[in-house]
Formats: structure tokens, C-alpha cells, sequence
């Protein structure tokens, strides 16, 4: 009965949201400036969500999050390709004018990709909580409140406004891992915020530097401004180092395993695929764009440090014996590939870091949903060991298709989106840090090391109870079976990566145009 | 010039005494008064504000004893408007068994706010200061029922007395040294360059007056006691009210007044003037309140160890001077007396239902009122200085403005610092988000919660949002009343 209504929702879901935009499209003549509903709509969303009845959350919150996917697929396939290759205004309405401060949105082959990426991760969220019964209204509000503050943020083009946005997604964070997560959840959730909290401030200090000095909130007017190079070389760090904290930095990245640990299942998909992105998005769109200087002074010691986090976070990814901690440590470990490409200056390694992004946005969310929902709820331990005698891929075999999928792709085979977006990375460091490829092939061997490991205790164990059971849940009958909304969301989540991975040309024709219009390229 | 302009120009002031003294007898006088009472001081505050409305643009009485510029009466209204939210406050709290007395003496202390609002002479100043004190000191010990609220009254009356001496010595040294009171004539007659001891010395006494009264670090130590003990709308009142006016006088009096002695707070750069001594103020008070805060188990006592760190970022316009930190200053600190009489309305109801204001008494609380705890989210929230919310605004402009002033960056070491407290400042508000959220309610009875609470309430909420979504609305006021 629920999977038919499931069924039917998702099928009229899907035209309705389709509809409402067309006549958005109609009514309004949005033509490109199309994109910016994707935060109107999810915040309208948002605020619907606290006045409707419990009994329709999760179909609003569905609604919400197809739609913004709609929209960003239809600006993916419509907007010309020339209007992506720089930061083109969308909307620009004064807001405080007195103190420079715009409304102002613009979009380009960077921001649109992560657009993307955040529609593909919010609906494959909303479809991996789908049957979250407690507090279901408030659960919803926090989730779609991530996903439109991380929408604001991709889009912004005045500081101001994109540092409100950015540190709006925090406190949701919090309220989802504290009130929805599990293991010492309220440690994790504190953790996660403050580590967040203090690279807000970092960012901060630079923003305000940047605006004092210039005069301007405006990202177009600063990246033209001149900054003086003695403030570059300390207003660059500071601002780099507070988005990279949550880009998850090694050494400041251990908010990341303890985060997703202690997170919800939703809570993790969507800290790893939308939330680290927005550190590395805003190390790229306003820390390197608007201090070149001293991203040129620094960018060493940045290779080092993503160099650091690929290795040191694989390695520990190798001993975790939590199925979540794995994972965790992967996300780290691969968003030092993020570091390492925005730390090459070169369009290659660039427009790799900015596929990266939505690789692994797309990988590590498959891997949460895996790890958190598929298995977790079934069996009630992400104990690696345990997991390892229940003869897991017999019991629940999309379970082990799926997690083969994201772990193939998290390991860079070829035809997954992780290959093509690793080996951009590597070919552009190659012209700049030849050691630092040399380091980093040490660093994916051990990636797919522990990703295998993890593959085979947890799926392809030795057999040691009766085939078919899992012996730890009491009500495993009636949860028997992946449900349908857990398919549609890995179906989604795989067709994204495999789609990237055989035609990475989609996204890297409109990256790379963008890329090559920043300022710091050497 | 004649009574008849004078009492013009005085019109709010003068319709607020009379208000208070209608409110006095009628409370003497009715069984009901609770009721009568919050109606007549409504309707009088309303009334009050509808005449600072009607002022002329500008307009100088005395020298400078009363003045109305378009900043004044601007301030003049958001002091009428807290009182008003405190009337709600007071009219929901029922604790109090002589309403009528109660409002007389918040009507009173409203009037001192205003005179020191439209003020720029120092008796008068001082005369507003001490009306608003003496009648603070009654409501803070108002319930008679409850020893803590004596302890409070006590506290802040020994604390208070001692800090106007502070002031009046700070003063006589000024007068002695300028030979006027009024403030623009002390500006004239003061000369930039090294600062006389005796001037010194009276700058510095003065200063600790107004640090008493704005509860900055090393001066709060009456404030958790008063905002704990104290009936919960006096409480409230003394962190809004007085809070605003004191920082608008305080504003004036350096702005203006010491206008030459700036001094310089840079880094590595320090001139002796004012400005360093604030900026010690500043950053004393960041630090002790937002640490002091994390171990509190206490949401009113928590709530007033923030106030001094509060206090203390809001200080930072002052350190920056000059038209745009004045601004700065007095976004801040209006939207902070707006977020904190909210907050002391969640906790006065709560405090009604369960009895108390510890953590305890918050648990659990989003399964007993979604009102009451979206309500406390929002001002818990701008509080920490969350987007959307007006402490988000404030907080970017204060900071911002703080960072411009100073020659080369000069004063990021305060922003660092003001940076640093925001960040434990976010751990302790989580905490008492985390009781509403995720802790278990002891009781699960849904909290009944009054219409006019509600309104009020709701009122609130939506302008800590409002002014967060649009700061454009008051920052706008604030800038074109400031030239």
C-alpha cells in the first residue's frame, strides 16, 4: 500500500513540479534567471513546511527538492554555453545601499555544477529519509533549510549575501545531527558547529578586510580591485583557511568523521555531499579570486596540506572498523583532491577540483545511503566485523550492488565520474607539484585499499549465520526490503555518476570556460 | 520663551508623568487594577509616542538641556516601545500584588530614559540618570515575596549609588576644567594634544558611570544577581531600556563632548584618549562574559553574562567613532533590547508554568510549546548572531565599521577578539537550544500561553527577523538622523 502510494507520488511529483516550473518559465519570462527559483522555491518551501500538517512534510519536502533539481537540469540544458563563462548577473536589486550591499546573484559552469549537485543530493536525501517518523515536520525543515542556505551560496554574488547564506546552513546542521543522530550525537552536532562556527569567523576577517579595503561587497567590482600585497599575503590565508575548515582541511577536518558518525543518515549525505563543497566553492569563488597575490605566496603550502589529508585520512580510513568512520575519513581524504586541484592555478587541475566536487558529492552521498540507511536501519550495526558474518550481499542484494557501484566510483575506475574528475586533478598538479602526483598515486592506492576492505567485510564476509537472516534486528521481516524510495534515490545517485563519468564533457565544457575567467590562473 | 512651547516640546515627557501619577491612583484606588492599570499605561504610552511623533525636526531648550533632534525622538520612540513590550510583560506575569505602583515606577523610569535620551548637558544627564536608577532600583526589588529579588534591588541600588557618585565627581572634574556643562560647549572648549591628570581623571570617572550602567566588564558584577532575582519585566527592562538610552548618552557624551580626547585604540598605536579606555572595557567584557556564561545552568543568569559581553561588542562603534561606529552602536544595541525583551517574555512564561528559569525548566520544551520555542530560537539565535536574523546585521556592521576605522586595520585585534567570543558565545546559546530541543520534558502538559503574551510576543519575533531581512529600515533612520 505505502510503495503504491509511493509509486503514484513520485509519478504525479515529477509533472506537477515540471508544470509549476513551466509556468514560472511562462508567466514570469525568467528565461536564464530561472536558476535563482531554486532558492525561492526551497525556502518557500521551507516556511510551508512549518505551517502545513505533519501529514504531507515528506511529499513537500520531496516536491521542494525536485523542483530545484528541475530547475538546475533545465539551466544545465538551456543556458548557453558562452553565458556560463563568466559570472553573469541574474538578479541585482539594492539591498542596504547605504553600507554597499546588493541582492545580487550571478551564475557560472562552477556554480551551475554545484547547483546541480545540491539538487541530485537534496532529492536523494529526501528520498533516503522517507520513512523518518519522529518529528517528521521539524526533521524536514532543518534538511531543506541546508539545501536552500547551500542553493544561496552557489548563487551569490555579493559577499554579504553569500556569507549570510553560508553561515545560515550551520545551525540546521546542528539541530539535525542533535535532536535526529545517533551514536554521541550531541558531541558530534557541537563539534561539527563550532568547528564550522570558527571558520566563519576566520572567513569573516578576510571578508571584512575585503570590504573595508575596497569598498565594495560586490564579488565582480573586488575581483577587479587591486589589494595591496601586504594584506594579500595575511587576508588570504585567513579567508582560505576558514572555508577550507569546511572543505575538512586536514588538520582541521575532525569535525568530519565525528560529524557523519553522529549524523542521521540524511545529516551525512548532506554534510558530505553539499556542505564541504561549500568551503572549497568559497575558497575558489572568493578566497583565490579576490586575493591572487597571496593565493600564488600560499598555494604551496596548500598542496602540502591537501596532500597530508589525501594520505593521512586514507590511512585511517584503513583501520576504522565503523563502516561510518570509513567513509567519513574517505570524504576527507578525497576532498584533499578538491585542495590539491584549486591549489594547482592551473584550468586543469581547477576545473578538476570543481568536478571533483560533484563526484564526490554524488559518491559519498551513495556511500552514506548505503552505510546509513540501507544497512543501519537493517541491522542495527555499522560495526565492520559484525557486518561481516551476516552474508549481507545474499540478504540485501541492491544493498551490494549499490555499495559495488560507489565504491568502484570512490576508488576512480573508469566510467565513474571519481576517474574523470581525479585524473583532471592529477595531469593539471603534474605541470605544477610533479611530487605531489607521485605522493598522491601512494594516497589513491590506499584509498582503494580501505574502500575494498570495507567492500568485502561488510557485504562479502565469510558466511557464518543461516543465508538470508540477519540475526541482530528483531523486526527484520517487515523491513525485509530495500523500499522503493531507497531505490529511486540510489538509481538517481548512480545514474549521476556513471552519466559524469562517461560524459564528463557535460559539466567540464561549461567549467572550464568559467575557470578560465578567474584572475589568479598563472 | 513661553510655558506653552516649552510644554510643547516637553509634550511626551509631560503626557508620561501624567500617565504615571493617573496609573498611581488608580491602582491605589481600584480592586481590578491589574487590568485598568496596563490599560491606562498602554493607552499613555501610545499616546506619548504619537507626540513625540507630532515634534518639531529640531528645536534646543536651555542650552542643551532638552533637545530634539530627529535622533532623539527617533529614540525617544524605541524607549516608549520597550516600555510598552515591558507593560505586556508585567501584565502577564501577575506576580506583583500593586500593579499600579509597579507601572508607575517602569512610567517613571521611561521619563529619565527620555531625558537622557534628548539631552546634551551633563546635570541634566546626570538628573535623567539618577530618576531612571532610583525607580530601577524599586522595580528590581519589587517582589516582595522573594528574597532574591531583594538581593537584587539591594545589589544594584549599592552597585548603582556607588557608580553616580563615580559619574558626579567625573562630572565636577569636566565642569572645573571646561567651565561649562552643556555638552558642544565642552567639545569647544576642550584641546586635543597630551591630556591634562585632572582631565584625565574625570574623563575616566565618568566613563565608569556609564560602564555601571551598560553592565561592562569590570562594572557588571551587580547584573546576574539583578537580571536572576529581579521580577522578570523589571529584569527585562533594565537590560533594554536603560540599556539603549545609556549607550545613545554615552555616544554623545564622547562623541561630542570629548570629541578631541579620541585617542587612538591600534594596535601598537595607542594615543591616550577615551577610546583606549573603552576598548579596554570592550574586550574585558567580551572575554569575562562569554566565559563566564559557559558554566551557567541559569537561563536568566546566562542571559545576563551575555548582556556584558553584549555590551562590550557593542562598545566597539564607540572605539571606532565617528558618525558611522555611532550608527553602528545604536543598531546594535536597539535590535539587542528588542531580541532580550523577547527573550525575557519566553522566560517569563515559562517561568509562570513551571516555576523556575533554570535549565530544567526549559526541557523539553519544543514538545510542549511551538510558539514559545520558535520564539526562543529566534532571539536565542540573533542573539548568537545567526543569518537572518537583525544580530547577524548588527553584528557584520559593528565589526565591519570597528575594522575601517582604525588607520591600517589597526583595531582587528578587537575585531579578532569580539570574533573569538561570538565563537564560545555560539556554545553556550546551543546549549540552551539543545534543552528546548532534544532534552526530555519532565511534564508534557501543553503550556497555555495568554493572547497578549502571544501577540506580543510574536510581534517581537517577527521584527528580529524583519530587521535582520531588511536592516535597510532602521540602519536607513539611524544614518539620516545622525546627520
Amino acid at each position: 500500500m505505502k510503495t503504491a502510494l509511493l509509486g503514484i507520488g513520485l509519478i504525479i511529483s515529477f509533472p506537477v513540479s515540471l508544470l509549476a516550473i513551466a509556468g514560472f518559465y511562462r508567466f514570469l519570462q525568467l528565461g536564464n534567471h530561472m536558476i535563482a527559483w531554486t532558492i525561492y522555491i526551497t525556502f518557500a518551501g521551507v516556511v510551508l513546511l512549518l505551517f502545513l500538517p505533519r501529514a504531507f512534510s515528506r511529499w513537500l519536502a520531496l516536491l521542494t527538492s525536485v523542483a530545484g533539481l528541475a530547475i538546475s537540469l533545465m539551466a544545465l540544458f538551456q543556458t548557453p554555453i558562452a553565458d556560463l563563462a563568466h559570472f553573469t548577473t541574474i538578479v541585482r536589486l539594492p539591498w542596504v545601499p547605504m553600507l554597499g550591499m546588493n541582492y545580487h546573484l550571478a551564475v557560472d559552469g562552477i556554480s551551475l555544477t554545484m547547483v546541480l549537485v545540491t539538487g541530485i543530493v537534496a532529492v536523494s536525501t529526501v528520498l533516503f529519509s522517507w520513512d523518518i517518523e519522529h518529528r517528521q515536520n521539524e526533521f524536514f525543515f532543518w534538511l531543506l533549510l541546508v539545501v536552500a542556505g547551500s542553493y544561496g551560496v552557489f548563487l551569490s554574488a555579493d559577499l554579504f549575501l553569500l556569507f549570510a547564506f553560508y553561515e545560515l546552513v550551520i545551525v540546521p546542521k546542528y539541530f539535525l545531527i542533535a535532536i535526529f543522530g545517533s551514536t554521541n550525537k550531541e558531541y558530534g552536532a557541537m563539534k561539527l558547529t563550532l568547528y564550522s562556527f570558527f571558520g566563519g569567523a576566520l572567513v569573516f576577517i578576510g571578508i571584512l578586510a575585503a570590504y573595508v579595503t575596497a569598498g565594495s561587497l560586490d564579488l565582480d567590482q573586488l575581483a577587479q580591485f587591486q589589494f595591496a600585497p601586504q594584506l594579500q599575503l595575511w587576508a588570504f590565508p585567513v579567508l582560505f583557511l576558514g572555508f577550507a575548515v569546511l572543505a575538512g582541511v586536514w588538520p582541521l577536518h575532525t569535525w568530519a568523521p565525528t560529524g557523519h558518525v553522529a549524523a542521521p543518515t540524511a545529516g551525512s549525505m548532506l554534510l558530505a555531499g553539499i556542505v564541504m563543497k561549500l568551503g572549497a566553492y568559497g575558497g575558489l569563488r572568493v578566497a583565490m579570486n579576490l586575493f591572487p597575490q597571496g593565493f600564488h605566496a600560499w598555494s604551496n603550502w596548500i598542496a602540502v596540506l591537501a596532500v597530508i589529508g589525501i594520505l593521512y585520512a586514507a590511512a585511517v580510513a584503513l583501520r576504522q572498523s565503523d563502516l561510518k568512520f570509513v567513509i567519513g575519513y574517505s570524504s576527507v581524504s578525497h576532498m584533499g583532491f578538491v585542495l590539491l586541484g584549486l591549489a594547482t592555478a592551473n584550468v586543469l587541475g581547477v576545473a578538476g577540483a570543481v568536478l571533483q566536487m560533484f563526484s564526490h558529492g554524488v559518491i559519498a552521498a551513495l556511500l552514506f545511503a548505503v552505510a546509513g540507511r540501507m544497512l543501519y536501519r537493517r541491522t542495527h550495526t555499522r560495526e565492520l566485523d559484525a557486518l561481516s558474518g551476516m552474508n549481507l550481499s545474499r540478504a540485501l542484494p541492491f544493498a551490494a550492488f549499490t555499495f559495488v557501484i560507489a565504491s568502484a566510483a570512490s576508488m576512480g575506475i573508469p566510467g565513474f565520474s571519481g576517474f574523470a574528475a581525479e585524473i583532471t586533478i592529477l595531469i593539471g598538479a603534474w605541470k605544477t607539484f610533479p611530487i605531489a602526483v607521485w605522493i598522491t598515486g601512494v594516497g589513491m592506492v590506499l584509498v582503494a585499499a580501505f574502500t575494498l576492505r570495507a567492500l568485502k567485510k561488510s557485504f562479502f564476509g565469510e558466511v557464518l549465520v543461516q543465508q538470508g537472516r540477519v540475526p541482530l534486528d528483531s523486526d527484520w521481516s517487515e523491513q525485509q526490503e530495500i523500499s522503493v524510495a531507497e531505490k529511486w534515490g540510489a538509481c538517481l545517485l548512480m545514474f549521476a555518476t556513471l552519466a559524469i563519468g562517461l560524459y564528463p564533457k557535460l559539466l567540464l565544457d561549461r567549467i572550464i570556460p568559467a575557470v578560465e575567467a578567474m584572475r589568479f590562473l598563472k | 520663551m513661553s510655558y506653552l512651547e516649552l510644554l510643547k516640546l516637553a509634550s511626551p515627557e509631560a503626557i508620561v508623568v501624567v500617565t504615571a501619577l493617573v496609573v498611581l491612583a488608580v491602582g491605589l484606588t481600584t480592586e481590578r487594577a491589574s487590568a485598568i492599570c496596563s490599560a491606562i499605561a498602554t493607552f499613555g504610552l501610545a499616546i506619548a509616542i504619537g507626540a513625540v511623533l507630532m515634534l518639531p525636526q529640531n528645536a534646543t531648550l536651555f542650552g542643551g538641556m532638552l533637545v530634539i533632534t530627529p535622533l532623539t525622538s527617533l529614540f525617544k520612540i524605541i524607549c516608549l516601545a520597550l516600555a510598552l513590550f515591558t507593560v505586556f510583560l508585567a501584565r502577564s506575569d501577575r506576580s506583583s500584588r500593586n500593579p499600579g505602583e509597579y507601572l508607575a515606577m517602569l512610567l517613571l523610569a521611561t521619563i529619565g530614559l527620555m531625558l537622557l535620551v534628548g539631552s546634551e548637558e551633563l546635570l541634566m544627564i546626570f538628573i535623567g540618570l539618577e530618576l531612571t536608577g532610583l525607580s530601577l532600583y524599586v522595580m528590581a526589588a519589587f517582589d516582595k515575596t522573594d528574597i532574591r529579588s531583594a538581593e537584587a534591588g539591594l545589589k544594584y541600588f549599592l552597585f548603582g549609588s556607588t557608580a553616580s557618585a563615580f559619574t558626579l565627581f567625573g562630572i565636577s572634574f569636566i565642569y572645573g576644567m571646561s567651565g561649562t556643562t552643556s555638552l558642544a560647549a565642552i567639545g569647544q572648549k576642550l584641546t586635543s594634544g597630551p591630556i591634562q591628570p585632572l582631565l584625565a581623571v574625570g574623563i575616566v570617572m565618568t566613563l565608569i558611570g556609564f560602564a555601571f550602567k551598560i553592565a561592562a566588564a569590570p562594572f557588571h558584577l551587580w547584573a546576574p544577581d539583578a537580571y536572576q532575582g529581579a521580577p522578570v519585566p523589571s529584569a527585562a527592562f533594565i537590560a533594554s531600556g536603560s540599556k539603549v538610552a545609556s549607550f545613545v548618552v554615552l555616544g554623545k557624551i564622547v562623541l561630542v563632548g570629548f570629541a578631541p580626547l579620541h585617542g587612538s585604540a591600534d594596535w601598537h598605536a595607542m594615543v591616550a584618549g577615551w577610546s583606549p579606555v573603552l576598548a579596554a572595557l570592550a574586550a574585558l567584557s567580551i572575554l569575562v562574559g562569554n566565559l563566564v556564561a559557559l558554566v551557567q545552568t541559569n537561563v536568566r543568569r546566562l542571559l545576563a553574562y551575555s548582556a556584558v559581553a553584549h555590551s562590550g561588542y557593542t562598545l566597539l562603534g564607540l572605539v571606532a567613532g565617528g558618525r558611522s561606529g555611532f550608527s553602528a552602536t545604536l543598531f546594535y544595541t536597539t535590535i539587542y533590547a528588542v531580541t532580550l525583551v523577547g527573550a525575557f517574555g519566553v522566560v517569563a512564561l515559562v517561568r509562570r508554568e513551571t516555576g523556575g528559569d533554570d535549565f530544567q525548566n526549559f526541557a523539553g520544551l519544543s514538545s510542549r510549546s511551538p510558539l514559545l520555542t520558535g520564539c526562543m530560537s529566534i532571539f536565542i539565535l540573533s542573539l548568537a548572531g545567526i543569518p537572518p536574523l537583525a544580530g547577524f546585521f548588527g553584528k557584520f556592521y559593528l565589526f565591519g565599521v570597528t575594522l575601517g576605522a582604525g588607520g591600517n586595520h589597526g583595531l582587528l585585534w578587537l575585531v579578532a577578539l569580539a570574533l573569538f567570543g561570538s565563537l564560545i558565545s555560539l556554545y553556550y546559546y546551543l546549549i540552551v537550544l539543545k534543552v528546548i530541543f532534544v532534552d526530555a520534558a519532565t511534564q508534557t502538559s501543553v503550556m497555555k500561553v495568554d493572547l497578549l503574551s502571544r501577540i506580543s510576543l510574536i510581534l517581537l519575533a517577527l521584527l528580529v527577523l524583519f530587521l535582520g531581512i531588511t536592516p535597510e529600515a532602521l540602519v536607513g533612520r539611524i544614518i539620516a538622523s545622525l546627520t
